[in-house]
């Protein structure tokens, strides 16, 4: 008797959940007729006219409105991997020393959290770009031409990063690292005293119980607060059309205004994004499968 | 199963249900009237145009245009709401009937204006502006040419952009464009050297350098990108509201055509008024011909338009004259007669 009445609930919760995406659609469809703006894809093969100042491939305002969103797209995932990797290796440093016993690190770590998570990332973002980046002066950091830095940007061993890029990285890395160790403390913490006794008792060093004992014990509890974090910072890096980055949303925004077709920008925007951060999810799962299995091996 | 059926048969009767009963709107100029407040889209951001003053009160040529379509469909020109919007928001901002109008310093383009791109109409023009470029004085920058392999500070999401890349495309200039949202951004990126030139429109560029420390240390290079005629718009579906706009554009223009001030509208109609014969006069003042009605307005909202904001020259002096805060010298916004381009048609 109860599970009938369990299922009539669901369903009738199902029903209003279609009722409702269902008034949605039709809503936008009849705005579309009523504004005159059917659904159309046409103009994407049409000439964007507007210059990029980076490219990872070869670009020129006379390529199409879709290789424009390509090359957008690439300067995002260039942005979301670079920050994605920094800010876990910057994480994993803050995160260990403030678990460490080494007070003036655990101070400093702690200090470093407290500013960083308690300030809005755009704000953030606007500070390392307009402060610190454009505020150097021409000749801040000078060794012959190998490296340079200045207000146009970092120049290293030949490989010239542009001051946005550069303020949109470190800007997105140091906000997400805060996170990210925090994520990592929570997983060290997780793990029994007894096991650090233990090691200890083993005579393994701190740094050899460390790596062997307690972060494989971690990770479990570490990974999905990692993924939450990479998903994070793959939605922040839209921040970039704040400091003048071309990525994949402010390039976006700069067709929505010469096409108007702003409903199939959203769409595009919003498939691009689902897909990485379906591709970052899986990615992390399959990492936390593998761990899982390992443990049950070590056990 | 059968509940799920009949669930599904509701469901699409709703849908249909609600597409039927649909029905194409009426003006929005009922709208305006019936709710007695006129929603106006502004920038708030450029000095001499629509600026947030001190007394926390917009003010400048765009508002002032807000006004007097305030005053002409409503007689009363403090019955406005200001909606301050970006670029890339004004026009989602009229299309879905989130603002009435739209008075940003916006450029009148055929694909703004063409129901298959953004589907505005436009009022007629109220600035002829054009593109240009300010530089540093100090970098000795004096034409387009010296700026090959330089970065460019642009505002996105305008025509600028688009200007700024078919000059350097079509001299084959290679240069790079620092795109930034706000032009606050554009302003802060030039100032800190992170380009070695600007571009926008430039009239906002005169008002940029006015707000500057060392404006003296700034110069706007001669050569003018693009033609700008910043126009009013609204909603290129509603004709009722796009000729009701033009014609309170009109009416600031022939005012000033003939003479017609704040200060001597009450004059001028009671001459009007004493005297049949002057015919014309007399139409514009709507003391006859009932022209008014026939854009869905008062017959007197010339009266209103003109005592609440008085002429186009008085608009320009009061917010772009030589002794406001922006100074702007007034060249292709004369009247034609006096050499520019500004021009009525005839209230007849």
């Amino acid at each position: 008797m109860k599970s009938y009445k369990s299922i009539f609930f669901q369903i009738i919760i199902i029903l209003l959940f279609i009722c409702l995406f269902g008034f949605l659609i039709n809503n936008l469809i009849i705005n579309l007729i009523r504004t005159d703006l059917g659904f159309n894809f046409s103009w994407l093969l049409k000439p964007a006219s507007f210059a990029l100042a980076e490219h990872a491939l070869p670009y020129s305002p006379s390529d199409s409105y879709a290789w424009a969103l390509f090359i957008g797209w690439l300067n995002s995932l260039k942005v979301i991997f670079v920050s994605l990797f920094l800010s876990t290796i910057l994480g994993i440093i803050i995160g260990l020393s403030r678990t460490g016993n080494n007070i003036l690190l655990k101070i400093f770590s702690s200090f470093y959290i407290t500013i960083i998570r308690q300030t809005p990332l755009l704000l953030q973002l606007m500070f390392w770009y307009f402060v610190g980046f454009l505020g150097l002066k021409n000749n801040f950091i000078y060794f012959s031409n190998l490296f340079k830095i200045n207000n146009q940007g970092i120049d290293f061993f030949g490989l010239s990063l542009t001051s946005e890029f550069s303020a949109l990285i470190i800007g997105l890395s140091v906000f997400t690292s805060a996170f990210i160790a925090e994520v990592i403390r929570g997983g060290i913490i997780s793990v029994p005293k007894g096991q650090w006794e233990s090691f200890r008792s083993l005579g393994l060093s701190e740094r050899n119980g460390l790596i062997r004992v307690i972060i494989p014990q971690a990770l479990p509890a570490i990974i999905p607060g990692l993924t939450s974090q990479y998903l994070n910072l793959a939605k922040n890096s839209t921040l970039a059309i704040a400091i003048g980055y071309s990525d994949i949303y402010a390039i976006n925004d700069t067709i929505i205004n010469q096409t108007g077709r702003a409903i199939e920008c959203f769409i595009i925007l919003l498939l691009t994004f689902l897909i990485l951060n379906l591709l970052i999810t899986n990615l992390m799962e399959t990492i936390n499968k593998f761990i899982n299995k390992k443990k049950i091996y070590i056990n | 199963m059968r509940k799920l059926l009949s669930g599904i048969a509701f469901l699409s009767l709703l849908i249909t249900g609600c597409s039927n009963s649909y029905q194409k709107d009426t003006s929005r100029l009922d709208l305006i009237k019936k709710r007695g407040e006129l929603i106006c889209g502004v920038s708030g951001k450029i000095p001499g145009f629509s600026f947030l003053g001190i007394n926390g009160e917009y003010k400048g040529l765009d508002v002032d245009i807000c006004k007097s379509f305030a005053a002409g469909i409503l007689g009363d020109s403090n019955k406005i709401q200001y909606r301050p919007l970006t670029a890339a928001e004004r026009f989602t901002a009229i299309k879905t009937g989130e603002i009435d109008i739209l008075s940003r310093n916006t450029t009148f383009t055929l694909s703004r204006d063409s129901s298959g791109g953004n589907g505005l109409s436009f009022a007629p023009v109220v600035f002829y502006d054009g593109q240009g470029l300010m530089v540093k004085k100090e970098s000795n920058i004096s034409n387009i040419e010296d700026l090959q392999n330089k970065s460019i500070c642009v505002g996105s999401g305008t025509t600028t952009e688009q200007n700024i890349n078919d000059v350097f495309e079509s001299k084959s200039l290679p240069y790079t464009p620092i795109k930034y949202q706000d032009l606050n951004q554009v302003i802060a990126g030039y100032l800190q050297g992170r380009c070695s030139a600007m571009t926008s429109d430039r009239s906002q560029l005169a008002a940029a350098r006015s707000g500057f420390k060392n404006p003296e240390e700034h110069i706007i290079l001669k050569n003018v990108l693009s033609k700008e005629p910043l126009s009013p718009a609204s909603d290129g579906a509603d004709n009722k509201l796009a000729d009701a706009l033009r014609w309170i554009i009109f009416t600031l223009i022939t005012a000033e055509e003939e003479g017609i001030t704040k200060g001597n509208i009450d004059e001028k109609v009671k001459l009007a008024k004493n005297n049949p014969q002057l015919k014309s006069l007399r139409r514009f003042l709507g003391v006859d011909g009932g022209l008014g009605e026939k854009i869905g307005l008062r017959n007197d909202f010339t009266i209103n338009v003109i005592k609440a904001t008085g002429n186009y020259g008085e608009i320009y002096e009061r917010n772009l004259g030589e002794d406001s805060d922006v100074p702007i010298p007034r060249e292709l916004n004369q009247l034609f007669k006096n050499g520019g381009l500004h021009f009525s048609p005839p209230f007849n």
